[in-house]
């Protein structure tokens, strides 16, 4: 049975991939099992300088899911580079996907530029979409023209493969990806967290520090399937597919769909074995299903 | 080192109002120290819930925890005999070497694995809790008088009827001092007004943040040292998510990787 995925050329051993956020830099999960069964792991989104991110409490639980309100903490290009990478290395021997914000289009420019001189990053995840931060992150993401404008600045700047990851909190999906893949774009990711609030019934008052907050679990898998299937239909590239994904049934939903690989956001955080899991069931899953080549269906939900 | 494993509920008991004794039964040997933490799975909840360990030994963990929500309100109604989905060895817990606590001053560990002053008197520890701070303090507690400490444990509670682990840290021969904010038992006030006459060399507390930064405080005000176990709303319990980071002078830190214990010249309350 053969799993293996390519994005822009690099072929993947399997299509799982840790979702940016949920799996740190890699090495808290190297201590539950060996992580070079992944396919590649997205990296914690990194910002051209060191972010705190939001205050306390950053946590809601949902049913079926869960609101974060991080804030891109992260140490900065600068440090993961020199400390981060370097310590990932020694339990991780594949390449990695690098998450990158910014707040401005130099931001994306200069964080982009950095991670593209690494020999150990194999795709740059251009991050537009991210619910948590004020003047940056999604407000790119929101509009075809600001998006593109990001994606053609970064692909001007970049050797390595450019994927531009998306927002669900768009009136049309669609037109954000076509003008990203117009802009160069070489892959689509698919989907950030959605906007979500929980406010505390004794308190009246919402849980979680910025009050709205990104929602995601198992609870957002049919939104993400539905983007990815249209997104399918609209762009020739590939496409990864992120949004509530916990099984291998899961990823062979996603996949049918249209995604190339997918990525296990938030089920890494209540099992930690999940994509280890995922990956050991995936086998089973294809042969149950007459399935031989995964990469064979892809995007076969489509008529 | 953290594990994942399956457990199975030996005894549940309630010890105070809304207060449950759980003893839990399975491998317990990704527990190094005190203050370290379990993440309990429940089923039906998405997040897990994190829950300061007691005590444990080869076999039992031994948690107690507040009814606060719905997930503790599940736990408290187990009756003995159910399986939890528990990772545990989470956290750093509470360093009891006093080499390291108070360096440059002359501490001395012996063969027996006990410290002293250099003049060989005990070092004079005080642990200090508050609510469902106090769990994680008992197995601190036994640890610091099998190394020689002198220890005196103050428990803090609202009321009366809050109160438990009072016969638990006494069984130690530990001394040990109640205060209630209405004053029902022991000092009326805060921990604080109950440490007033009492005199410590370095100290380990646990409780609510208004708690912990009245202890920071007063042990600034004597230029005493101490360890301090946080809380927070966690996402995963394993420094991933870094859903509960927190500022010290020493740069940002996740309270469930890098805490739930640190120092008090380190914190920012």
């Amino acid at each position: 049975m053969d799993m293996r995925v390519s994005l822009s050329g690099w072929t993947l051993d399997n299509p799982v991939i840790p979702a940016s956020g949920t799996y740190g830099f890699g090495y808290e999960f190297a201590q539950f099992y060996d992580i070079n069964i992944l396919g590649s792991i997205a990296l914690k989104g990194t910002t051209k300088d060191a972010r705190y991110g939001n205050p306390l409490p950053r946590i809601a639980e949902c049913r079926e899911g869960l609101i974060n309100a991080i804030g891109l903490q992260n140490p900065g290009v600068e440090k993961v580079i020199s400390e981060e990478l370097p310590r990932l290395r020694t339990v991780f021997k594949k390449k990695s996907i690098a998450n990158v914000s910014g707040f401005s289009v130099e931001d994306y420019v200069y964080t982009a530029s950095q991670f593209d001189q690494q020999e150990d990053i194999g795709i740059l995840e251009i991050n537009i979409s991210c619910p948590n931060v004020h003047g940056g992150g999604m407000a790119f993401g929101q509009k075809p023209e600001a998006a593109a404008e990001v994606c053609a600045a970064v692909k001007k700047a970049c050797r390595k493969p450019v994927y531009m990851k998306l927002s669900p909190n768009v009136t049309s999906i669609t037109e954000i990806a076509k003008a990203c893949e117009e802009a160069g774009a070489d892959g689509i990711v698919l989907i950030n967290t959605l906007l979500g609030m929980r406010i505390e019934p004794r308190t009246g008052k919402p849980i979680v520090s910025t009050g709205a907050a990104g929602f995601s679990g198992p609870a957002v898998k049919p939104i993400a399937v539905r983007m990815v299937y249209q997104v399918y239909e609209t762009v020739k590239c590939p496409i990864i597919g992120v949004g509530g994904i916990a099984t291998a049934d899961d990823v062979i939903e996603m996949m049918s769909a249209g995604a190339t690989a997918v990525e296990v956001g938030a089920a890494n955080l209540v099992d930690p074995y999940a994509c280890k899991n995922i990956i050991e069931e995936l086998p089973v899953k294809m042969e149950a299903y007459g399935i031989e080549r995964l990469s064979d269906i892809i995007g076969r939900a489509h008529v | 080192m953290y594990k994942k494993n399956i457990y199975e509920v030996k005894s549940n008991r309630r010890i105070a109002e809304d207060v449950y004794r759980m003893v839990l039964a399975g491998d317990t040997s990704y527990l190094t120290e005190p203050g370290q933490f379990v993440n309990i799975q429940l089923s039906g909840l998405y997040l897990r819930r994190p829950i300061s360990v007691c005590d444990w030994d080869g076999e039992t963990i031994t948690i107690i925890y507040k009814v606060v929500g719905t997930g503790t309100a599940m736990m408290a109604a187990m009756t003995g005999g159910e399986k939890l989905d528990l990772l545990t060895g989470l956290g750093n817990g509470f360093d009891t070497d006093f080499t390291r606590l108070l360096p440059g001053q002359g501490i001395l560990k012996k063969e027996d694995g006990t410290y002293s002053w250099p003049d060989g008197r005990s070092v004079k520890a005080a642990v200090i809790g508050g609510g469902v701070g106090v769990p994680p303090l008992y197995a601190l507690a036994k640890k610091l008088k099998k190394e020689g400490a002198e220890v005196v444990a103050v428990l803090g509670f609202n009321e009366e009827k809050q109160i438990f682990g009072y016969k638990d840290f006494a069984d130690l021969g530990i001394p040990v001092c109640i205060a209630t904010l209405d004053g029902s038992v022991g000092v009326k006030g805060f921990v604080t007004d109950a440490l007033k006459n009492i005199d410590f060399d370095f100290y380990f507390t646990c409780g609510p943040e208004p708690m912990l930064r009245a202890v920071h405080r007063l042990g600034k005000e004597r230029g005493v040292e101490g360890l301090l176990s946080f809380e927070a709303r966690m996402g995963c319990g394993f420094g991933a998510c870094m859903g509960c980071s927190c500022e010290t002078i020493a740069g940002t830190k996740r309270i469930c990787v890098d805490g739930p214990v640190m120092k008090s010249g380190e914190v920012i309350l």
